[in-house]
C-alpha cells in the first residue's frame, strides 16, 4: 500500500486503540486491583482512585496499596500454589498426548491423496466450529458410571462393576485431548504437508529403513509444526475452566477453576486478581515465544 | 511410498476421525431417544425438540447469543483485517512489537484472565454490564484469530497486482477495494465466520462481562448442564451443531468455486 494516504494512519491506530483500551489497559487495571483490599461497597474493593479528589486522596489511595493478596495466594496453608502446579502438570501431560494422538493423524493427513486432503482438512476443522461446550457435555454422557462406555464394557463382559471416569483426572485428560486435538492437528499438518517427499525416497534409495528416516528427517523438518501445536494447545489448557468444572473432581485441582471459584463464590475480586496477575506471570513466557513462533509464521521476517 | 506405510496412514485417520465424530454422533442420536434417562435408549422420538421450543429462556437466550455474535463478528472483521493489513503492509512503525503482541496474545490467553480483565475495566469506568459489555468483549478477542487468518491470506497474495494499480494512478483507497479486497475476500468472510462461531460458543468471556438481563445460550447450557445430562440439551446441542455444519460446508463450497473461478480467469489473464 502506497505511503502518504489519508487514511494510512488509521489502519492502524484503529485496531491499536482498540486493543490497547481494552486489552492491554484491563491488565493494568487487573494488576491494581490485585493490591487493593475486598470492601462491601460498589465497586467491591478499595482504594478507589477518583482524579477528582484531587492529590491528597490520591496519595492516600496510593499508600492504601499492598501486596496482602500476594502473601495470601503465595501461602502454602492455602491450595493455590498447588493449583498452579497442578494446572502445569495437567496441562503438560495432556500436550504430550495430543502430540501423540495428533501426529499420526496429520501425518497420515498430509500423506494422503491431493485430491482428498482438502475434505481431510475440513473434517479436522468442522468439530473445532461446534461448540466447544457440547464437546465437553458429550464426554459426559459416555463417561458417567450408567454411561455408554460403562455400557459397552459391561456388554462385552469386560466389568462388573462400572468404572468411575468422570468426575476424576482421567476424564480432564480425555476432555483436553480431545477439545484441544484440531489445535494440534492443524500446524502438524502444515508442516508435515510442505515437506519434500523425495528427501524420503533419497534416504530409501541409500539404504535408510523408514523408522530411521523418520526420525532423521521427517521429525527434525516438523517441528516447527510440533512447537506451534503444543503452545497452541499447552498454554489455554494451563488456565482451562470449563474442562475441569464439568468433567473433573472435586480433588481436580486446576488454577482456571480456582479463580473462577474465587471470584463468584467468594466473590473476592482482589484475591482473584493476585491469582490472574500470577498466572500470566507464569505463562509469560510461553506466550511470548508462541508470539514470536506466529509473527515469523505470519509476516515472514 | 511403501504399502504398509500408507495402512498406518489409512489407519490412524480412521482412529483419528472416530475419535474426532462418535461423541457427537452419540450426542445427536440420543437427543432423538423417548426416554428421559438419557443413556437408555427407549425408541425414536423428537419429544424433546418440542419442549424445546416451548422453553421460552432457552430461546432468549437464543436470541441475545445471535444478536452479540452477529454484530461482534461484523466489527471484529473490519478490526481484524485492518489489523492484518498494518502487520502484513506497514513494515516498520512505531510499537509494532507492542500491537503484534497484542494481536496475538490474546489467541492463547486463558479466558478467564481476558474475561476477568475486561470485567474489572467495565466496572472501573462505571459502564453498565449487559449486552454491550459482552459485545465489546467479544469483539476484543475474536478481532485477533480473523486478523490471523486474514494475514495468512495477504502472505500469500501477489503484491505486484497492488503495484501495478498503483502504478497506473490507482488511489490507494481504491486499489484496496477494488484489488486487494476481492482477492481477500475468501478469508474475510472465513474470518467472520470464524468470528461468529467463537462469539456463539463463548462461555468463560461472556459469563464474566455480563450483567443482568444478558445470558447468552453457553450460559444457560452451562447452568443446566452442571445439574446433570438432559435429552433437551442434546437437542438444543443438535440444532446447533446442524446450523454450523451447513454454514460451514456451504461456505466451503462457494469459496471453492470462487477459486476455480479465479483460477481460471487468472489463466485466461495470462495466456491472452
Amino acid at each position: 500500500m502506497a505511503a502518504k494516504a489519508p487514511g494510512r494512519w488509521m489502519v492502524v491506530a484503529v485496531p491499536y486503540l482498540w486493543l490497547l483500551v481494552l486489552f492491554l489497559v484491563p491488565f493494568l487495571i487487573v494488576f491494581k486491583i490485585s493490591l487493593s483490599q475486598d470492601a462491601i461497597a460498589q465497586p467491591p474493593y478499595e482504594p478507589v482512585f477518583d482524579l477528582a479528589a484531587g492529590w491528597d486522596a490520591f496519595k492516600e489511595a496510593f499508600s492504601q496499596l499492598s501486596f496482602e493478596n500476594y502473601s495470601y495466594v503465595l501461602s502454602w496453608d492455602n491450595e493455590f500454589i498447588e493449583a498452579y502446579g497442578s494446572s502445569l502438570w495437567i496441562a503438560g501431560i495432556s500436550t504430550l498426548l495430543l502430540l501423540i494422538v495428533g501426529y499420526p493423524i496429520a501425518y497420515g493427513m498430509a500423506r494422503a491423496p491431493k485430491s482428498i486432503r482438502p475434505t481431510l482438512l475440513m473434517l479436522v476443522i468442522l468439530p473445532f466450529w461446534t461448540s466447544f461446550l457440547i464437546r465437553v457435555y458429550a464426554w459426559i454422557g459416555i463417561l458417567s458410571p450408567e454411561g455408554l462406555l460403562n455400557q459397552l464394557l459391561f456388554a462385552l463382559g469386560l466389568i462388573d462393576e462400572p468404572l468411575q471416569i468422570l468426575a476424576t483426572d482421567t476424564a480432564v485428560y480425555i476432555g483436553i485431548v480431545y477439545s484441544y486435538l484440531p489445535f494440534m492437528i492443524l500446524p502438524l499438518y502444515s508442516a508435515l504437508e510442505k515437506m519434500d517427499e523425495t528427501l524420503l525416497e533419497a534416504a530409501a534409495d541409500l539404504g535408510c529403513p523408514p523408522i530411521a528416516a523418520f526420525w532423521k528427517i521427517t521429525w527434525p523438518l516438523s517441528l516447527p509444526g510440533v512447537l506451534a501445536g503444543c503452545l497452541l494447545c499447552f498454554i489455554p489448557a494451563v488456565g482451562e475452566f470449563v474442562i475441569p468444572d464439568l468433567l473433573g473432581g472435586s480433588d481436580t485441582l486446576m488454577i482456571g477453576k480456582v479463580l473462577w471459584t474465587e471470584f463468584s463464590v467468594n466473590r473476592s475480586w482482589t484475591v482473584s486478581s493476585a491469582v490472574a496477575v500470577l498466572l500470566l506471570l507464569v505463562l509469560v513466557v510461553p506466550i511470548v515465544f508462541y508470539q514470536n513462533v506466529q509473527a515469523k509464521e505470519m509476516e515472514g521476517r | 511410498m511403501r504399502k504398509g506405510l500408507s495402512w498406518f496412514n489409512t489407519t490412524s485417520i480412521v482412529l483419528g476421525f472416530t475419535f474426532l465424530y462418535l461423541p457427537i454422533v452419540l450426542l445427536v442420536i440420543y437427543s432423538f431417544n423417548a426416554s428421559r434417562l438419557v443413556t437408555v435408549w427407549a425408541g425414536f422420538s423428537v419429544e424433546w425438540y418440542w419442549k424445546l421450543f416451548q422453553n421460552q429462556q432457552l430461546l432468549d437466550a437464543a436470541w441475545v447469543t445471535l444478536r452479540v455474535a452477529f454484530l461482534s463478528a461484523s466489527v471484529a472483521t473490519v478490526l481484524g483485517t485492518l489489523a492484518a493489513i498494518a502487520l502484513t503492509r506497514y513494515g516498520r512503525f512505531g510499537g509494532r512489537m507492542l500491537f503484534s503482541g497484542m494481536v496475538y496474545a490474546p489467541l492463547v490467553m486463558p479466558e478467564v484472565i481476558t474475561g476477568l480483565s475486561l470485567l474489572l475495566l467495565f466496572v472501573a469506568v462505571n459502564f453498565d454490564r449487559g449486552f454491550w459489555t459482552i459485545t465489546l468483549a467479544h469483539i476484543t478477542f475474536t478481532m485477533c484469530f480473523v486478523s490471523v487468518v486474514v494475514q495468512s491470506r495477504l502472505v500469500t497474495f501477489d503484491r505486484s497486482l497492488e503495484e501495478a494499480a498503483l502504478d497506473l494512478g490507482c488511489r490507494p483507497m481504491k486499489t484496496f477495494f477494488v484489488v486487494t479486497l476481492p482477492i481477500i475476500l475468501p478469508a474475510v468472510v472465513s474470518g467472520w465466520m470464524l468470528a461468529f462461531t467463537l462469539s456463539l460458543d463463548d462461555l468463560v468471556i461472556a459469563s464474566f462481562t455480563t450483567g443482568p438481563g444478558a445470558t447468552t445460550l453457553p450460559m444457560r447450557i452451562y447452568s443446566q448442564v452442571r445439574l446433570g445430562v438432559t435429552p433437551e440439551i442434546n437437542a438444543a446441542c443438535t440444532i446447533l451443531i446442524a446450523i454450523v455444519t451447513v454454514v460451514v460446508v456451504v461456505a466451503s463450497i462457494i469459496t471453492k468455486r470462487q477459486e476455480v473461478e479465479r483460477q481460471k480467469a487468472e489463466r485466461l489473464a495470462a495466456a491472452g
